[in-house]
Formats: C-alpha cells, structure tokens, sequence
C-alpha cells in the first residue's frame, strides 16, 4: 500500500541556498565578483592574465580557477598580480556553491575588490550550479565557430556578458558574425558583448571599462 | 556529467519528504527534467541504484517526465521547438521566450508506511 507525496522541489536547491550564502559573504566583504565560462581553449585564463595585468594597479585582484587537474591557470593569474587559488575538481565537470565556499576560506576578503572565479571549460554543465557571483561572462572565441550559440543554448542564456575573443583570426577562419549574433540575440536579448582579442589587445578597452564600472556600481549597493 | 551530484541531491530530498511524511520506504520518484536542463536519464539511474544502497528509498523506481523544449515568439506568438530554430521561424523576430524545457524538480514520491519500518527510516542520513 503505497501513497503519493507531493514534493516540487528543485533538484539543486540545496547547491542555490549555498550560493546565496557565498553572495552573502561576498557582500558584507565588499567584493564583487565575476564568475567565467567558456569551452576549453576559448581564452578563459588569457583573459584573466590580461584582465589581472592591466587592473592591477587600480583594483585588488583575486582569481580562483576551478580545473579537473594541475595548478598551470593559478600560477599564470599569480604571476600577472592576483592572488590565486586552485581548486582541483578531481573529475567534475563544474564548479559548485560548496567548492567555491572552500576557496572563500583561503582568501582574506576583506584585502579584495574583484574576484574572479574561472570555471571548469566546458560549455554545459557549469550553467546548471550557481556559485553566487555577481555576474557570469561568456568568453567565446572565433575559432570555435558561429554556431555555438545554437548548440549550447542553456549557457548563453545565463550569462550577463559575453566576451568574443581571437578576433585577430576572424580574417582565417569561418566565423559569420552575424549568424553568431543573432543566436545570442534570440537566446539573451541585449546581452553586452564585448569582441576583443587577448593576444592583440584589441577591443580590451570597452571590457576593463565595464569591469571596473561593475566593480565600482557593486560598492555603491553593498560597500 | 554531473549526474552522481545531482543524484546525491534527488536522494537527500526524497528521504527529506519521506521522513516528514512518515514514511517507512520510499518505493517511486517522479522527476521532471527539461530537454534544457543537460540531465542524461540513464545515468541518474546508474548512480541511483549506488547512492541509494542502505537508505529508505533503496531500490526505489525513478520515473522520469521529460518536458519538451518549446518556444514562444513574443512578436507573433508562433510556438516551435528549438531544434528548428532559434529566431522565430515564422516571423524572424529574435525576440522570443523559453516557455517549457528548463524544468527540474522532484515532483513527488511514492511511500509506503509501515510503523515498524520507520526506525529505520530515521536511521538514513
């Protein structure tokens, strides 16, 4: 004799209700944060080191890289001026609310005013597990192709910025940008991209300035 | 990829809403999963029969309901699935909404309630 119970709950809310806590303590830190997505290879790290590099001397950087294996990213964010921390997945496809909870242990906060959080590459799952940054960014890059917007519509449409780097290769490989666009339009409407390349430092310009505008409107609500 | 998290996840609910039903076992789970929401059936049921060994919903039968993905053109209001398109096939507009397919949840369990059963019940983590 069995009966049925109604539960509707969601299947990651114990993973949300982290996050919220991971948001909570970067608040009262006063740190704002940032949390990047890509592929492997789109330039997730590039970006960091540039990103890293070219603020350093403005803003107090920190970076947390999240990689199935070896400490090669930390080490890179480290040597371009922020404080690193390496988390080893050991195998998981993402970062989650507990793991991110872990690194939060080993900075000091209160010593920081941008955190970056480099997720695990991979286009899927890290758009299912809420870390409870400030904002996501997309770093897609030419070489992937146009049509990934398309194939990986649940990750373009979580993000708050999207960044399109290698754009020194549009002149070699096949990338209609308009095709790309109009997937993400559809997908994200208004979503603030911002193509550049990390090699050329072309289109680096207009990405710093919104970083450090978000950084700077983060302080004003929560600083 | 990540189904054992997620797995662990379905688990902790389900005896959650069993324990607070008063239940003895757990013997069904309905989830529901979107076509969006990137979660392989058959490998939550490969980790299911693992992470559920020893607890109240042991060899529970998982039921899934899969949500087709469907969107909504907001301009004309033409309704299709993604594998078609993502700008609106009928008008072009690229101002659209996901109306189904990002759902997943535990909708409800199936219990059965035996008084003796449930020291063991409140045993499961």
């Amino acid at each position: 004799m069995t009966q049925r119970v109604a539960v509707v709950e969601r299947i990651l809310g114990a993973n949300d209700r982290l996050a919220a806590d991971n948001r909570a303590r970067l608040d009262a830190a006063g740190v704002f944060s940032l949390n990047f997505l890509a592929s492997p290879g789109a330039g997730k790290t590039s970006l960091v080191e540039q990103t890293v590099s070219l603020l350093a001397g403005r803003l107090r950087l920190a970076v947390i890289d999240g990689d199935i294996a070896t400490s090669i990213d930390a080490d890179r964010a480290a040597a371009a001026g922020a404080t690193a921390v390496q988390i080893n997945t050991g195998g998981e496809c993402h970062l989650d609310a507990v793991m991110l909870q872990g690194a939060l242990d080993q900075l000091d906060l209160s010593a920081v005013d941008l955190l970056i959080v480099e997720n695990v590459g991979n286009l899927i799952c890290p758009a299912n597990f809420a870390l409870g940054t400030h904002k996501s960014i997309l770093v897609a890059s030419v070489p992937e192709g146009d049509d990934k917007p398309y194939k990986y519509p649940g990750t373009y449409r979580g993000v708050d910025a999207l960044v399109i780097n290698k754009i020194d290769l549009l002149p070699y490989v096949r990338f209609d940008m308009d095709y790309f666009r109009r997937g993400v339009a559809a997908l994200n409407p208004g979503l603030v991209t911002f193509p550049l390349s990390c090699r050329t430092g072309e289109g680096l310009e207009a990405w710093l300035d919104w970083v450090v505008a978000q950084v700077a409107t983060g302080k004003m609500t929560h600083g | 990829m990540h189904e054992l998290a997620i797995t662990e996840s379905v688990l902790e609910i389900a005896l959650r809403h069993g324990r607070a039903a008063g239940a003895a076992r757990i013997t069904d789970l309905h989830l529901v999963i979107g076509e969006l929401s990137s979660v392989v059936d058959e490998s939550v049921q490969f980790y299911w029969d693992i992470v559920s060994e020893g607890s109240a919903a042991a060899g529970a039968t998982l039921h899934f309901r899969r949500v087709p993905a469907q969107l909504v053109c907001r301009a004309c209001g033409h309704s299709y699935s993604p594998r078609q398109a993502l700008p609106c096939p009928a008008c072009g507009s690229e101002d659209i909404r996901v109306a189904t397919g990002e759902e997943f949840y535990l909708e409800a369990i199936d219990v059965a309630s035996k008084e003796a059963d449930a020291v063991a019940l409140s045993e499961t983590p």
